[in-house]
């Protein structure tokens, strides 16, 4: 490329003043600052959900048991994390489609920006109906909802291989109720006896009766799971939605026609920049809240 | 209006029809690059589950270092080539990474040393 940026020039005429060292303008330098400080308060969600989760390791929900629910698919057909790694594709190919545009715009194509840049917009909004059905899965809950146990129920809970943890206060140990009305003790992938008969009617009356989730109830686990999962989720997804609208009031500029006089589609650049951002927070969002 | 004062530097960054080939070429290389990765790292967490492998188990650990790596992979890949940071000057480049790379580790030390229970 031509680009300014790649042109070998003196140090000397680089900060002698009178232009940009960077050989960037003020716009997508500004853009870049902005981005920085971003990442670092997803940097911090991130770090605290790491903590929350160390500290609470032995309890955490398991995420494959949480989200296995698809669009139009019934409850009883487990598909873990399969509609979440689609929402990664929706969004990465929505990334493909702005850099495209972008590269449509060093062409002067403003036909070719239009359409890129409407799929991007397309891509958007299908990702944000995504995340609006699977914080509705989520706020819903389970099937039959569970019985939260607190204090001085001890019992051993033991995972597939051998792991052994006991029971304590807030800890989320929880009695889910089975199809057949019996309730089986777990915690996470911790799994304890089930309890019929007299015991379950004992529990039953005594514990808290949870279904679904909220910031101040949880019932797949531990409430911090439910609350990390609003604030990563949720400020990810508030980004997507600035990012459509962003989008499509440039879309609407591209087709007005206003860049092309300008002679540069450099706000097209500058909007994908905050576009291929948000894609890269939830790559990380992917792997640290769902995969890991 | 035309402004004297100012460098036009988005101007420059105009390309033919051919070199735009090129580009796209790529582009639609680094595409399939990151869907491989994220299908690899669905198949992981669908064959290397943490509950088959053991929840303290080596081989979790090193499924988990795995998707840090992938995960790592795909982001350089947006940043270098979706975000064109590959084709800025070095010390841009610097300007943007160096802090940020400062601040993270210094937060994930933190956690890592200061916060064992």
């Amino acid at each position: 490329m031509a680009a300014e940026a790649s042109k070998p020039i003196d140090s000397k005429v680089l900060w002698g003043g009178g232009r940009s060292p960077f050989s960037v303008s003020y716009g997508k330098l500004m853009m870049w600052f902005f981005l920085i400080s971003d990442a670092l308060t997803f940097g911090g969600f991130l770090g605290a959900l790491g903590f929350a989760r160390h500290k609470f390791e032995a309890v955490w929900p398991v995420t494959e048991q949480i989200f296995y629910h698809f669009p139009f698919v019934p409850h009883d057909i487990h598909l873990p994390l399969l509609y979440v790694a689609l929402m990664t594709f929706i969004l990465i190919v929505s990334s493909v489609t702005m850099v495209l545009a972008v590269e449509a715009g060093h062409r002067m194509d403003k036909k070719g920006v239009t359409k890129w840049l409407a799929l991007t917009v397309v891509g958007g909004f299908i990702f944000l109906g995504s995340q609006a059905w699977e914080w509705s899965t989520f706020i819903h809950g389970s099937d039959h909802g569970v019985y939260k146990l607190n204090s001085g129920f001890t019992t051993e809970l033991v995972t597939k291989d051998g792991d052994k943890t006991t029971a304590d206060l807030g800890s989320g140990i929880v009695a889910e109720i089975q199809a057949d009305e019996s309730l089986l003790i777990k915690n996470g992938e911790f799994i304890g006896s089930t309890v019929t008969g007299e015991d379950a009617e004992a529990i039953k009356s005594t514990a808290e009766f949870v279904h679904g989730a909220s910031l101040t109830r949880n019932e797949y686990g531990h409430q911090l799971y439910a609350d990390f999962f609003f604030f990563i989720t949720g400020f990810h997804g508030t980004h997507v939605l600035s990012g459509v609208i962003l989008n499509l009031v440039i879309l609407i500029n591209v087709i007005k026609g206003v860049y092309h006089k300008r002679g540069h589609y450099e706000m097209v650049e500058k909007s994908g920049l905050y576009w291929h951002f948000v894609d890269l927070v939830w790559v990380f969002v992917f792997t640290f809240f769902y995969l890991v | 209006m035309e402004r004297d004062d100012v460098i036009e530097y988005s101007l420059d960054n105009h390309h033919s029809e051919e070199e735009g080939k090129k580009i796209r070429k790529n582009i639609y290389m680094v595409t399939i690059i990151l869907s491989v990765v994220t299908i690899v790292e669905v198949l992981m967490g669908v064959l290397l589950p943490k509950a088959a492998l053991g929840m303290n188990s080596t081989a979790w650990e090193m499924v988990k270092l795995g998707y840090v790596i992938l995960t790592l992979l795909k982001a350089g890949y947006i940043v270098v080539i979706f975000m064109h940071l590959g084709d800025e000057r070095k010390s841009l480049k610097w300007t943007i990474l160096a802090p940020y790379a400062l601040f993270i580790l210094y937060l994930l030390y933190i956690l890592f040393v200061e916060a064992s229970a």
